[in-house]
Formats: C-alpha cells, sequence, structure tokens
C-alpha cells in the first residue's frame, strides 16, 4: 500500500517575498535594463514573468517587456511519451501559444519558469527563443530549484532550492491560475 | 487522432476543435517569422504518394512536413515506377521498406487509402481519393470559417457546382454538419449525386437560393471527370445560369473555393480578384492545419502507447507505476 504525501514548504507570503527578492536581483545583475525583456515559459512562467515585471517596474520606473514562450514543439520526449500539453489543450483549448510582442535581437532576455528539475525544458527553451532571433544574453530564473539536473544548465537567480529525491514532485500554485500563491512537495509515502 | 486520417468520419467533433485549436496556436504565424520551422518532428519521414495532378495540396503536404522537419519525399505517378505497372500495393510495400512514419496519399480511386493502410505501418493521410473524401481539405475549410466567423452553429452553407465529383463535397457536408452548420447544395439535376437527400443537405437548382445564406463555397467543374458524353447539355448554358459572381454576393457575404478554380465556369474573374473571397486564407490555413494534423497523428499515437505500456504496468506493479507517473510529471 502506498499514499500520497503533501505538504506545504513555501507559504504565500514567503512566496511574494521571493519574487520580490528575484526582482531586487534581476536589477542588480543588469545596469542598464532598457534592453532587458522578461520570457516566461507557460504556464506558470508567465505569470511568474508578469510580477517580476511590475516589481521591477515599481523599483526602477521603466516598463519592461514581457513574452509569453510555448515550448511544447521543441520538447525532446514527443515520440517517448506524446505531449501531455495536447491533453491539457483538449480540455482547456484557450491555451495560448508563444507571443513574443518585440524583437529578440540583441536584447537581454531573461527566462522565467516555475520549478527547474532536469534541464530539458530549458533546453527547449532556449532552442526556440534562438527560431525566433538572436538575443545578446540569456538568463535564467527560477522560482525553485529541485536540483537532479541532466543537462549542464545553471540558473541565475534561485527563489528557492528545494532538495528533493527522484520520486518526490514539486507544485508550484499561483494564485492566477490555482487560486492560491504556494509551493507544495508530493511524495508517495510507503505504509 | 487515430492512427490514420482516411475520413472526416474518423474525427468527433471535439477531434476537430482540438486540433484546430493546435493549428491556430502552433502554426499560424509560423509563416510570419525568419525561422519557418520547428524541430518537432525532426527525424520522421513522410512520403507524399500523388497518383493525381496537384498544385496546393501536394505543395502544402511538402511544405508542412518540412516545416516539421521532417524528411519528405514526393512520389508523383508520372515520374516514377508507377507509371511501369507496378500495383499500388507493391508501390506501397516498397515504400513501407524504408520505414516512413507518415504517408499521406492522392488516389483516383476511392478507398485506396484505407487499401495502403493495410500494408504499412506508417500513418496514413487521405488527401482526396476519387470522389470519396478529402478530410484535410474539409478541415482546413473549418479552419478558415472559424477563422472567419468564430463561432459555427447554425451558420448556413451554401456549396455551388460540380457537387456530384467532389470528394470536397462529400467531406464538407459531414464535417460542416459535425460542426452545427446548416448546407445547401446549390446545382444542375445531372451533377448532384443520386440518393442526395441522404447526405443530410437541402438541395437547390438555382443560384435563388443563395439568398439566405452566410457562406457561398464554389466547386470546380470537374470537366476531366465527365467523359466523353458530357454530363451537362452545354457548358455555356451552365455558366449562365450557375456561374457565380459579385452580383450574387450580398454584403457581409463570403466566398471559398478549394481550388484550383476556373474563371468564368463557377466564379466571375471579378469575384476570384475580390476582397470577399476568402480563397487565399484558405491555402494559408491550409498548412497550418496540416502541420497540425501531422504532429497530431504522431503525437497522440505515442501518447495512446505510452497510456497502454503504463495501463499494463499499473496491473503488475500500481505503486511503481505511481512512481514512473510522478516522475514523468517532474
Amino acid at each position: 500500500m502506498s499514499g500520497l504525501f503533501v505538504k506545504t514548504v513555501v507559504p504565500a507570503d514567503q512566496l511574494g517575498r521571493t519574487i520580490v527578492r528575484i526582482a531586487h536581483e534581476i536589477l542588480e545583475k543588469n545596469q542598464d535594463i532598457s534592453n532587458l525583456a522578461l520570457v516566461g515559459i507557460l504556464t506558470r512562467g508567465v505569470h511568474l514573468a508578469r510580477r517580476l515585471a511590475d516589481h521591477m517596474e515599481q523599483f526602477a520606473g521603466q516598463e519592461l517587456p514581457v513574452g509569453e514562450l510555448d515550448i511544447s514543439l521543441y520538447r525532446d520526449d514527443v515520440a517517448a511519451r506524446g505531449s501531455l500539453t495536447v491533453r491539457s489543450r483538449l480540455t482547456h483549448p484557450e491555451v495560448r501559444g508563444t507571443n513574443l510582442p518585440f524583437s529578440v535581437d540583441e536584447k537581454t532576455i531573461v527566462l522565467v519558469d516555475d520549478v527547474l528539475f532536469t534541464g530539458r525544458t530549458i533546453r527547449a527553451a532556449i532552442d526556440a527563443l534562438f527560431d525566433y532571433g538572436r538575443p545578446s544574453q540569456i538568463q535564467l530564473a527560477v522560482l525553485v530549484d529541485r536540483g537532479h539536473r541532466e543537462l549542464p544548465i545553471r540558473p541565475d537567480y534561485v527563489g528557492k532550492n528545494l532538495p528533493t529525491s527522484q520520486d518526490q514532485r514539486i507544485n508550484v500554485h499561483l494564485r492566477e491560475v490555482d487560486g492560491v500563491d504556494e509551493v507544495v512537495l508530493e511524495a508517495v509515502e510507503d505504509e | 487522432m487515430n492512427k490514420n486520417l482516411l475520413s472526416i468520419n474518423d474525427l468527433s467533433r471535439e477531434e476537430i476543435e482540438s486540433i484546430l485549436v493546435t493549428a491556430a496556436k502552433d502554426f499560424l504565424e509560423l509563416p510570419k517569422r525568419d525561422i519557418k520551422k520547428v524541430p518537432t518532428l525532426r527525424g520522421r519521414t513522410v512520403i507524399d504518394l500523388f497518383y493525381e495532378k496537384s498544385t496546393r495540396t501536394s505543395t502544402s503536404f511538402e511544405l508542412a512536413g518540412k516545416r516539421l522537419s521532417a524528411d519528405v519525399i514526393n512520389v508523383k505517378a508520372d515520374s516514377s515506377a508507377m507509371g511501369k505497372g507496378e500495383s499500388l500495393k507493391d508501390t506501397v510495400l516498397t515504400l513501407n521498406a524504408y520505414g516512413p512514419d507518415i504517408i499521406v496519399i492522392r488516389h483516383p480511386h476511392v478507398g485506396a487509402p484505407a487499401f495502403i493502410a493495410r500494408y504499412t505501418d506508417a500513418h496514413v493521410i487521405n488527401a482526396g481519393d476519387g470522389k470519396g473524401g478529402h478530410p484535410t481539405q474539409c478541415l482546413l475549410d473549418i479552419f478558415s470559417l472559424k477563422q472567419e466567423y468564430g463561432e459555427l452553429d447554425g451558420l448556413k452553407v451554401a456549396m455551388v457546382g460540380d457537387i456530384l465529383h467532389s470528394r470536397v463535397a462529400r467531406s464538407n457536408i459531414a464535417g460542416f454538419r459535425k460542426m452545427g452548420m446548416e448546407v445547401t447544395l446549390i446545382a444542375p439535376p445531372p451533377l448532384l449525386p443520386r440518393g442526395v437527400e441522404s447526405l443530410g443537405a437541402e438541395v437547390a437548382y438555382s443560384l435563388d437560393a443563395l439568398a439566405g445564406v452566410d457562406v457561398v463555397y464554389l466547386l470546380r467543374m470537374q470537366k476531366e471527370r465527365h467523359g466523353d458524353s458530357g454530363m451537362i447539355p452545354s457548358l455555356r448554358e451552365y455558366i449562365a445560369r450557375y456561374c457565380v459572381g459579385r452580383r450574387h454576393i450580398s454584403g457581409d457575404q463570403r466566398v471559398l473555393h478549394p481550388g484550383p478554380i476556373n474563371r468564368g465556369v463557377e466564379i466571375e474573374a471579378e469575384l476570384a480578384d475580390s476582397g470577399e473571397n476568402l480563397i487565399l486564407q484558405q491555402v494559408e490555413a491550409g498548412l497550418a492545419v496540416r502541420m497540425a494534423i501531422m504532429y497530431r497523428i504522431i503525437v497522440d499515437s505515442a501518447a495512446a502507447s505510452a497510456e497502454a505500456l503504463e495501463a499494463g504496468a499499473a496491473g503488475e506493479d500500481r505503486a511503481d507505476a505511481d512512481i514512473k507517473n510522478i516522475r514523468a510529471v517532474g
């Protein structure tokens, strides 16, 4: 017998502060933000990117362009397991595709995602971005880094490092999608 | 999607809508990029097998496959061993030995796509079989109408012209009705198929019936299929009574045509050149929709076999499968 074990590891208030801190770190690292653009990976990365952009606008008094990136056509496992995104599209046909309302050429792009795990999503995102142009630099911001990288990819901004085992699962919930801000850890527990 | 796309009846309304969402979301904007290509079907092989003349369908499938990064081979009847008397079965067995992932077939005989599906492991897509059907044309037409009108339920469409020889009419009557649209067929009696009532469409014999519809769908006069005797007494009389021009089209009616058009036969040149027709939008839609079909036919079957695999594993050891699920999602 096995049961599902669920635990909140980052509550709402802490999650809010973490996003503010990452916004500060991005501003600190990039002195000139006129060339900066945030690109969120669908779905939750987009909402995180918007929140970061709002904070950065408050702190720096300058508006930042935000783009949305859909990486489903760039996955390396199209054949291996079909596509979970296709399934979710059946139930949520309003899901949007890539939308980059600016040229990525010569820009410094900050890629934003909720959880960094194997690194394969980020590999796909970088490939996708390069099909839209040639950014001068790409940086990576993630809310949670849970380890277990399978590719040489390293984040520039990390909200929280959460060491996990392979069979655990990290879910980021955001109020825009899930009605609540939190990070939860799920694990299968043996009795 | 199922393994093959042989007929529009292979798809439910939900599946059609989901394919069209894929087309709109992932592929419609692609031609506007500098790099008009995605790596999704890299390493896959697509064979386009065309036993009939075609410009837009064959170029559309070829480009769709190439923009998905698949390797695409075009085989045309007039320049291949098919001209040396090889049977369809033997051609397909030969091509199957190359291990293609998708075979797209256009053939003058009804049922050829279903026939070859028995001799290949590849996904088979019907790109037009005689008078049988043309499911990808139907999907791209539904897509064009959805882009133009948004909601399709209750939309009234008149299909005008050579219904008898038209595979497009057969697929589209079924597809349009599936999407909740009402279809009226307008043609002289010799160009209507026997038992036309069973298709579920209204029938009219004059262009006066255009008055009450939202969409006018014109079909090409397929003279090459009429034989020597001729199906109609006089082409000039047909043109006088059934050739549609701007004067037949009112305010917000839109005109579609699957192409190729015969100017001055089923469509007046002025209408062919006017903004009321969606003919070029249909071509644009064709590329996006065919990319979506090829992508989904591969991905959906992979998802189905992954599921079957998981179901098998669950029978042996459910806890183990649960862990695999969690890994797959993370």
